[in-house]
Parts: C-alpha cells; sequence; structure tokens
C-alpha cells in the first residue's frame, strides 16, 4: 500500500512538472477564464436597451400621441419616425434602422374614448428569436405603463407588481460566473487529462510505465489528482475574480460548495479518463473532449440558454449533462444561499452520475492498459 | 551474493559457445513452450519455444513483422498470449505480471523519455516509480550521469540532447532499477555507428554482471555481439544459436549471410526443416523444445 501510494505520488510528481513546464496549459487555465468573464460578464449583455423602433400613426390623435410620447420617454426604446405603408417597414428592417415598427390604426383614439380595448400592432423583426422575445416583452410594459397613466381612466383589473430575488439588478455576471466556474472545471478535468493521457501514448511513455510496476489505479490517481488540485484552484481564482470584479455574492455555506465542487469534478475526470481510453492521440481527445464535454456544458447546461426553452428531445439530453446539475448547485449557493435541503435532487443526481461513470471508467482505464 | 554469480556466469558465457543448450545447469530465466499471438486471423507468433539463460546475450533477427516485436511485448507483460507457456524471471506470464514486471528493463523503438523534463528530473522519476528510495536514486543518477559524460547537462531539457545521447540515457534509466533481465526492442536504430557501438559495450557490461539482455535488431553486425541469436519468419523461429553455430551450419562467413539465406526464405524449405527441425515442434536445433512437450 505504501509502496502504491508513492509510486502514485511519483506520478502526481512527474505530472505537476508537466504542466508547470507548459505555458499553453497554464494560460488556458489562467487567461482563458479571464477573458471568458470579461466577454460574458461586459460584453454578453443578455437585456437590450434603446431598440429602435419605427412608428407609423395612422390615427394622429391627441391619444395615439400620447401614446407614442410614452414609448419616447422609456429608456428601452429609441423612435425614429417612419412613413406610413407597410412597404416602409420591410425596407426599414432590411436595412437594420429599425427592429420593431409600431402601427397605431385610425380610430385608436375613438376606441379608447369608447373602451372597452383599442388595438395597436406591433411588428417585430424576429431574426434574432430571443431579442424579439424580449421586445416583446418590453412593448407589454410600456403598454401597462400607458393604460397606468390614464389611457384607459386607470381602470386596470388587477395590478402587478414585480419583486425580482437574488439578483436585483439582473446583472447578467451574476449569471456567467458560475457557469464559466462550471465550464473551466470540465474543460481541465476532462479536456486536460485525456490530453495528458493521449500524450502519453502517443510519445510511447505509457509503455514505459506499463513495463513498470505500476498499476493502472495508480497511474489514474497520479494523472487525476494534480488536475483536481488544477481545478480547484481554477475554480477559486475565478470565483474570487467574480465576487471582486462583478460583486457576484456568496450567500451559501463554503464547505457544502467545496464538497459538491469535488463531486463534480470527479464526474468530469471519469468522463476525461473514458475519453483517454479511447482516444489514442492527443488530437482525438481534444476533439472527443470537445464534443462531449465541453460542447454540451456550453449549450446544454443552462449556462447560456434556458433548459425551458429547449426542444422537448434536446431537453431530455440535458439530464446527462453533469454541468446541468452543477449550475443548479452553484447558482443556488452563491445567489440564494441554498443549503443541501434545497440542492438533494442535483446532488444526489451528480452523485449517481458520478458513481457510474468513475466505475465504468476505472474499470476500462485498467483494462486497456494491462492488454 | 550477485558477486559470486557473475562469476559463474561469465564463465558459462565461454561455454555457451559450444553447447548453449546445457538445459537445467545453465539457470533459465525465460522460458516459453509453443508461446502463441494472434491478432484475428494473423498470427503474429506462432508456437515459438526458447530458453534463455542468465547472463545471456540473446538477439532477435527477423525481418519488420516477424514477430519480434509481439515476442518481446508477452515477456514484458504488455500483451497477452492467445497460447502456450511462458516464464519470465520464474514468473508466470498470464497470472504473474506484477512480478515479472519488478524483474526486468525495457526500452523499445520509440524513445521513451520525457522530453519536457530535464535529465536529471528523469532519472528520478523513473527511480520514483520502482520504489528507490531518494538517496539510492541520487547515488545511481550520479553514476549514470557520471557514465554518460552529462553531469553538466543534468538540468538541461531532455529534448536538447542530440539523439545518441537521448537513446543511451534511455538505456541507462531501463537499467536504473537494475533488472534481471532488460528487454531492448531494435535499441540503436537511428543512431550513428559509434553510439551504437557505446550502446553495445553497456549491454556486455550488463551481461557480465548476470543481467540477461534480450535485444532485437536488424543490424546484422550487431548479431555477432549476441551469445545467441533466433532468426524470426511468419511468427517462427526458424534459426537459433549462437552466431558461430550458425554460421557453420549455413556454411557462410558472415550473420548477414546466413539471415539473407534464413529468413527470405528461398532455402527455408530445406535448411528449415533439416536444422531446425520444422516451426511446430521445437524452436531450437536440438532437442531442447521436445523436452519441454
Amino acid at each position: 500500500m505504501n509502496a502504491s501510494m508513492n509510486r502514485a505520488a511519483s506520478l502526481a510528481r512527474k505530472e505537476l512538472m508537466h504542466i508547470m513546464k507548459d505555458p499553453r496549459t497554464l494560460l488556458i487555465v489562467f487567461i482563458m477564464p479571464l477573458l471568458q468573464l470579461v466577454m460574458f460578464g461586459y460584453a454578453f449583455d443578455m437585456e437590450i436597451h434603446m431598440i429602435p423602433v419605427g412608428v407609423i400613426d395612422r390615427d394622429n390623435s391627441t391619444e395615439s400621441r400620447r401614446l407614442i410620447e410614452t414609448f419616447r420617454g422609456s429608456d428601452l426604446f429609441r423612435l425614429s419616425e417612419a412613413g406610413a405603408g407597410s412597404g416602409d417597414v420591410e425596407a426599414s428592417f432590411q436595412s437594420r434602422k429599425t427592429r420593431a415598427v409600431l402601427v397605431i390604426p385610425p380610430g385608436f383614439g375613438k376606441d379608447l374614448a369608447r373602451g372597452p380595448a383599442a388595438d395597436v400592432q406591433m411588428i417585430i423583426d424576429a431574426s434574432d428569436p430571443n431579442s424579439a422575445q424580449l421586445m416583446k416583452n418590453y412593448f407589454g410594459q410600456v403598454l401597462a405603463g400607458f393604460n397606468e397613466s390614464g389611457g384607459r381612466g386607470g381602470a386596470m383589473p388587477f395590478d402587478v407588481r414585480t419583486s425580482i430575488l437574488y439578483n436585483p439588478d439582473l446583472k447578467s455576471a451574476f449569471f456567467f460566473v458560475p457557469g464559466i466556474v462550471a465550464m473551466i472545471m470540465v474543460m481541465i478535468c476532462a479536456l486536460l487529462t485525456s490530453i495528458t493521457v493521449a500524450r502519453e501514448k502517443e510519445t510511447g511513455t505509457m509503455e514505459q510505465l506499463l513495463v513498470s510496476p505500476v498499476r493502472p489505479r495508480e497511474i489514474i490517481a497520479g494523472k487525476v489528482l494534480p488536475y483536481v488540485f488544477l481545478a480547484f484552484l481554477d475554480g477559486t481564482f475565478i470565483l474570487v475574480v467574480g465576487i471582486l470584479l462583478f460583486g457576484v455574492p456568496f450567500n451559501g455555506s463554503l464547505l457544502l460548495m467545496v464538497g459538491l465542487s469535488t463531486l463534480y469534478i470527479i464526474t468530469a475526470l471519469s468522463l476525461g479518463l473514458m475519453i483517454s481510453t479511447v482516444a489514442r492521440t492527443q488530437q482525438v481527445a481534444i476533439m472527443m473532449a470537445l464534443t462531449i464535454t465541453m460542447l454540451p456544458t456550453i449549450m446544454l447546461s443552462g449556462l447560456v440558454f434556458p433548459i425551458e426553452s429547449m426542444p422537448k428531445p434536446l431537453q431530455l439530453f440535458t439530464y446527462i449533462v453533469p454541468a446541468r446539475y452543477f449550475l443548479q448547485i452553484i447558482r443556488g449557493i452563491l445567489l440564494k444561499g441554498s443549503a443541501l435541503a434545497h440542492l438533494w435532487q442535483p446532488a444526489l443526481s451528480l452523485l449517481v452520475m458520478t458513481s457510474i461513470l468513475l466505475t465504468v471508467a476505472v474499470r476500462r482505464f485498467g483494462m486497456k492498459l494491462e492488454r | 551474493m550477485d558477486e559470486t554469480r557473475m562469476t559463474g556466469t561469465a564463465g558459462r558465457e565461454a561455454g555457451g559457445e559450444n553447447d548453449p543448450r546445457t538445459g537445467r545447469a545453465m539457470d533459465t530465466v525465460v522460458r516459453t513452450r509453443g508461446l502463441t499471438r494472434r491478432f484475428g486471423s494473423f498470427t503474429a507468433v506462432d508456437g515459438v519455444s526458447l530458453d534463455v539463460g542468465r547472463g545471456e546475450i540473446f538477439g532477435f533477427l527477423g525481418a519488420n513483422g516477424a514477430g519480434k516485436t509481439t515476442m518481446i511485448r508477452m515477456l514484458c507483460g504488455l500483451l497477452m498470449p492467445s497460447g502456450g507457456e511462458a516464464t519470465v524471471a520464474g514468473f508466470d506470464v498470464y497470472r504473474e505480471s506484477e512480478g515479472i514486471k519488478r524483474n526486468i528493463g525495457y526500452m523499445s523503438q520509440r524513445f521513451s523519455l520525457y522530453e519536457d523534463l530535464t535529465i536529471e528530473e528523469n532519472i528520478e522519476f523513473y527511480g520514483g516509480i520502482y520504489g528507490l528510495k531518494m538517496d539510492e536514486i541520487r547515488v545511481r543518477r550520479d553514476a549514470l550521469l557520471e557514465m554518460l559524460g552529462l553531469q553538466a547537462e543534468a538540468r538541461k531539457l531532455t529534448r536538447d540532447l542530440p539523439l545518441g545521447f537521448k537513446q543511451r540515457l534511455a538505456l541507462g534509466t531501463a537499467l536504473l532499477h537494475d533488472p534481471k533481465i532488460v528487454f531492448l526492442d531494435e535499441p540503436t536504430s537511428g543512431v550513428d555507428p559509434r553510439v551504437r557501438r557505446a550502446f553495445w559495450d553497456v549491454i556486455h557490461e550488463e551481461s557480465k554482471k548476470g543481467k540477461t539482455v534480450f535485444v532485437s535488431t536488424h543490424f546484422m553486425e550487431e548479431a555477432e555481439y549476441c551469445h545467441r541469436v533466433s532468426i524470426m519468419r511468419d511468427g517462427k523461429v526458424i534459426a537459433l544459436g549462437s552466431p558461430g553455430e550458425l554460421k557453420r551450419e549455413y556454411g557462410r562467413s558472415t550473420i548477414q549471410d546466413v539471415f539473407i539465406e534464413v529468413a527470405s526464405g528461398r532455402t527455408a524449405a530445406g535448411g528449415g526443416e533439416a536444422r531446425a527441425g520444422g516451426s511446430g515442434d521445437s524452436a531450437g536445433p536440438a532437442g531442447k523444445g521436445g523436452e519441454g512437450s
């Protein structure tokens, strides 16, 4: 046992040397998350402001002008007068002068005075469906404001007041920082481990290890431990930067965070080991790690796109993406201060997944290495 | 303990020339009987029976694909045989690969050191995975560096070494844990004759210390340095004996000529059957394989 641990320690020490001597690894590990933080945190703002909107007023009444003023007063929209005629709508969308057009039909003022309702039309450029959806929502907001301010004599049947919890300013950084942690951890664990195993196969040093008394599980430990360490270091680094730079809160328990992160890291490492049992070259390892782990983590975990808005078959697929569960966990802990009692479901899913993956990976790794 | 056995084997070498098949007396460390490995329908090694003694330098000759590498990989525990028996250092290849691994050194065709580590880091790492203690590693590391004349370069990256030094360093690390048997799979391919000479000096040195050296090569002049050589073709050992014996047997003046005659298969039907006793029952010209079966 002692000899076994010594051998694993020798391997781990050597692996650390590889990491320290390769500037590319350090670049990936520390510079890339910084760039991503800046990209997602500042540039990738999901909110849209000052949407250029054209107005076609066919009524030209006091009421219609008041409606237009309400729109002008909102910082969500920027009005540009468009001439009458629907041909112009098409042209203004094509030239991207406007992204939505408000059409007030003739008789709007009269209808409004007579009640119960008057119609207006909003034509939206939905070539980008996400912002189209947002525009539709904003449009509703502005109309609600118009109604409230006496457009219909204050006769709203009910009044909706929204309280936004956990992220009251709706800052996108709060949403993305945990996501970047999830992504970088997968990348370090799955991508870097599978690459380092593949590299040993490629250069022939793996064979040299296999004729030595080193056992497969010692190779696994020696390969995996340095990356666990690195993943923790990097996760902490990203979180600290996120907290200092973007004011991301840390409301939950640090211990819970560490524990569940470990679980997630082991899941990702098992995936990396699985890949390395198949991939013979670094190229193949990179391709596989990217398609099996990185892509689903970015696209299908709820990191960028909400799972609820995905087509049903894809939604089913998200259940096997580990980051799906980890995102619930890390967002819960950071933003909502969730305790284990709230997070047992994703935690259990992750645990089941890890046990299966790790068992299969270790067994496959051992088999592949022995013969 | 090693001292006495060293002299013993050194003495045996001379005798090996006359009769390498004195069986029990020669302290067999590698023994195979009908060892076979198939890859699908292709039989890479086909019923090979061999006995190799302590301190012996045993050469594997053969064209590419003749089965040399497969043979060595099976004996090292890297590849499971499809059939037959084999023991290495007294350990069974099927069940006791752990025991084999503790007792062998191995150097493959491919360069097997870490290019991004320094020379001493490589040596220390390989010492570490063989369970050597740090002070032992230091002593052996310094001895190895001195032998290679690389003391000043110890902290340089291995990738910056000339190929000849890399190969000799790889050999040195393969020997670092003082294994009983060393397997060298075409260790000298790609190095110049001078380095090859230095390589063989080390091999002879180790043989004198009682180490058994298995070496595959396609340099025929290297075959002359071996105590015994076996020539493989299509997975079978078709000729086996000391270089002198083989030359006499086939009436040629060099192993190269023997090899061309035997391995090309031109006269294999006649010579092979007459001398090597066919493929199936025995590897050697004499009755050793027969005894085993």
